[in-house]
């Protein structure tokens, strides 16, 4: 069985996750992992650089939004 | 039908489904059927509650493995295209997550208080049922479709199964509804902001408290986006704490007095601003903060009404079923349909259903508890708007939604008037709630915003006592509806602008860069003019304006919500599973009906845009002036307006007559075909792409 800590931290980094993904930014390791795994030419983006790219994707195509 | 040869329920299990399925139904018998006295509002929770539990494990089940025929084995796009940023699976619980926190808007709040004007049942049944039948199986269809298509937009999906022109329709249509959508929205806060100080001056907090916001986020510590809304949050919370004291004093009270033709003004240029500024600086930040807050508040919301268990004062089914209320015009069918909209079925949904949510999803298996399930979650919300509008005093609620052309501009007169319609009140009691709520008045304050927001006020009152704390609760539930509306607003303008751009593309190609200054600004100022037209005239309608525009509103995105359907309805026939297509294809007959007559009753009869303009019309002929208007310049605008009104109309019905025409000549070329047509991507097995 999970303990109490081992649930609070996954309960919080599921909130954490997708508090972000609400405002449009995916999980950063796991882009980062992606990026090692698949394009190890690719330099890897600092978080700060991830979170910029993103945050401008987000109001550019259709709206993901509602009335 | 892989799915089909589900194991059979254990007896437990069947005990238990037939014990939620008795509690629904007594819960329900006793919203539906007490008369005379007032119930309490748990029973209604309860009833939605159990009627959404037996929908997601019946029927949500039924169009899973049945209609869609989802398959756990099937790899998503998600696990196909992964790339770490738009497709990447994810854990099912964040994707729900997201999933509602972008559905979740001002609609389902605004759309029940307003058709509680017919008592509390009439828009409970059409909620619970209409999600279930309808709205439910719209979401979890769209996105059933979008992930067996590489996550593809609905717009993209219409071009390939209907054709080229349908698509190209839809999209056109798409771009109206969202010009509509912004206006109303943006109605809702100059309703509820007009002659009050302390509402606009803490959603005018709100631009400073973003700039600050947006410059933290960018310089200071990148990223931290939990730190940065908690600083806004506090912020918000200290502005809603001062602006008793704007409000009070003598000197600043009047720099945040505007009348509704100002505030749409003053709405109009920041839309503008806002839109053409980087996303960073006004934008994004304030998008954080109120996805936050629109859920922290949902969440204040269902706790206030588990704990204060409001009893419901307004009756089941009031005399305005008749069509003669005083809030929207127009009968019991089809208005009630069109005027709850998003809170039952939104046709905005496909949208988001058919965008970021399908490139998301680890496995099929995992639709229906986001696309079903999500849309019941918005349907629950629906169902704590109309609870709150209900417990309200009957006579405060059509104080605060009734036009001043019907309850004149005082306590006094409102309070006849309204007793007069049957539910007593005293000036008293309308200038006491007034008070409470730290406002000068109550009256006329239509568009759901305000209405809820003294609701809520009451709720948390009743939990947390506390002489000014009333006051306090009414402007934060003001300024949160409004700071989510204000980023719907933003990001709409800017949606619609890069939309303009590449429709202006087409004429003169640079102006579709949308880097360039002149594309950029030329096309912001046609799309704030857009919505900014129809907010104007909302602001100056005798009827109060959401009066006029909600059901426009209404029936442009049921309009949406029907193509949506149809769309799945051909798509069902193609796959050759033509005995399922009552399934998306009764709710699509269903909106197309309730669409189509809305708009004739429009058009032609006592409540249609005809008639208004052809009443302002003649008096302005015979030289009378009829209120609001002051001028026969006013009066020939009004006019003038209400055509431009009657045109709008006139093209949705024409565009869901040409889809349907579209729809169903696919349909039955596909009928007539004896292979699946449906432009599916091919089976990939799940266990063969590499973890």
């Amino acid at each position: 069985m999970n303990s109490p800590r081992q649930v609070l931290r996954s309960g919080w980094k599921w909130a954490v996750q997708t508090a972000r993904l609400c405002c449009g930014v995916p999980d950063y390791d796991v882009y980062v992992k992606h990026l090692r795994e698949h394009h190890p030419e690719r330099a890897v983006p600092s978080y700060e650089e991830f979170f910029r790219e993103r945050q401008v994707a987000r109001y550019r195509g259709t709206g993901g939004r509602c009335c | 039908m892989q799915n089909a040869a589900a194991v059979p329920p254990s007896p437990a299990g069947k005990i238990l489904w037939a014990a939620i399925a008795i509690v629904g139904a007594w819960c329900l018998g006793v919203v539906a059927l007490r008369r005379g006295e007032p119930i309490n509002a748990i029973w209604l929770v309860a009833a939605a509650i159990a009627v959404f539990v037996i929908g997601y494990r019946f029927y949500g089940k039924f169009v899973n493995d049945r209609v869609l025929q989802l398959d756990p084995s099937r790899a998503t796009p998600a696990v196909l295209r992964n790339d770490g940023l738009d497709y990447v699976p994810t854990d099912k619980w964040v994707v729900f997550g997201h999933h509602f926190a972008a559905i979740a808007g001002a609609g389902p709040l605004v759309g029940p208080v307003l058709a509680a004007q017919m008592g509390y049942l009439p828009g409970t049944l059409w909620i619970l049922f209409g999600v279930v039948f309808a709205g439910a199986v719209q979401d979890f269809m769209i996105l059933g479709l979008s992930i067996r298509r590489d996550g593809r937009s609905l717009g993209n999906m219409l071009r390939d199964e209907l054709g080229p022109v349908p698509g190209v329709v839809a999209m056109f249509g798409v771009l109206v509804l969202m010009m509509i959508v912004l206006a109303v929205l943006a109605l809702v806060v100059v309703k509820a902001l007009t002659h009050s100080p302390w509402g606009t001056f803490t959603v005018a907090c709100t631009i400073p408290i973003a700039l600050v916001m947006g410059a933290y986020l960018r310089w200071f510590r990148p990223g931290r986006i939990l730190e940065v809304s908690i600083i806004g949050l506090v912020l918000l919370l200290a502005s809603i704490a001062y602006g008793k004291n704007v409000a009070d004093s003598a000197t600043l009270a009047p720099l945040f007095d505007f009348d509704a033709k100002a505030l749409a003004w003053l709405l109009i240029a920041y839309g503008f601003c806002a839109s053409v500024l980087p996303v960073w600086l006004l934008l994004a930040p304030r998008d954080y903060l109120s996805t936050f807050l629109k859920i922290g508040t949902i969440a204040l919301l269902a706790l206030a009404i588990f704990l204060a268990a409001p009893t419901l004062q307004l009756p089941a089914v009031t005399k305005f079923i008749d069509g003669t209320g005083p809030v929207f015009q127009g009968n019991l069918f089809p208005f009630l349909f069109i005027t709850i909209a998003c809170g039952a079925v939104s046709g905005w949904h496909s949208i988001i259903a058919s965008g970021t949510t399908p490139k998301l999803l680890a496995n099929e298996g995992q639709a229906r508890m986001v696309g079903y399930g999500g849309m019941l979650m918005e349907a629950f919300v629906a169902i704590m708007a109309l609870v709150a509008a209900a417990s309200l005093h009957p006579g405060v609620y059509f104080a605060m939604n009734s036009p001043s052309a019907l309850i004149g501009t005082t306590a006094q007169s409102a309070a006849t008037a309204i007793s007069q319609w049957g539910f007593v009140v005293t000036p008293d009691e309308l200038l006491k709630t007034a008070k409470d709520i730290g406002e000068g008045s109550i009256l006329s304050r239509a568009g759901g915003a305000p209405t809820l927001a003294v609701g809520m006020a009451q709720l948390l009152h009743n939990i947390i006592p506390g002489a000014s704390m009333m006051a306090f609760w009414y402007h934060y539930a003001i300024l949160f509806e409004a700071l989510f509306i204000l980023t719907t607003v933003d990001a709409g303008t800017r949606v619609g602008r890069f939309m303009i751009q590449e429709i202006a593309g087409l004429i003169h190609k640079p102006l579709q860069h949308t880097e360039s200054w002149t594309g950029n600004l030329l096309a912001t100022a046609i799309c704030v003019g857009l919505w900014g037209y129809f907010l104007y005239q909302g602001a100056v309608d005798p009827l109060g304006g959401i009066n006029t525009l909600w059901p426009l509103f209404g029936i442009a995105n049921q309009m949406l919500a029907a193509i949506a359907l149809m769309l799945a309805t051909v798509v069902v026939v193609k796959l050759k599973r033509e005995r399922y297509v009552w399934v998306p294809g009764v709710p699509a007959i269903w909106l197309i009906v309730c669409t189509l007559t809305a708009g004739w009753e429009k058009l032609s009869g006592p409540i249609s845009f005809t008639a208004a303009a052809r009443k302002y019309a003649q008096a302005a002929q015979d030289g009378t002036l009829l209120a609001p208007a002051k001028t026969v310049e006013e009066m020939q605008r009004i006019v003038t307006n209400n055509y431009v009104d009657m045109a709008l109309t006139g093209l949705f019905m024409l565009l869901i007559v040409v889809m349907t025409a579209f729809s169903l000549r696919a349909l039955l070329r596909a009928w007539h075909t004896n292979h699946p047509t449906a432009q599916e991507e091919p089976y990939v097995a799940l266990s063969s792409v590499a973890r």
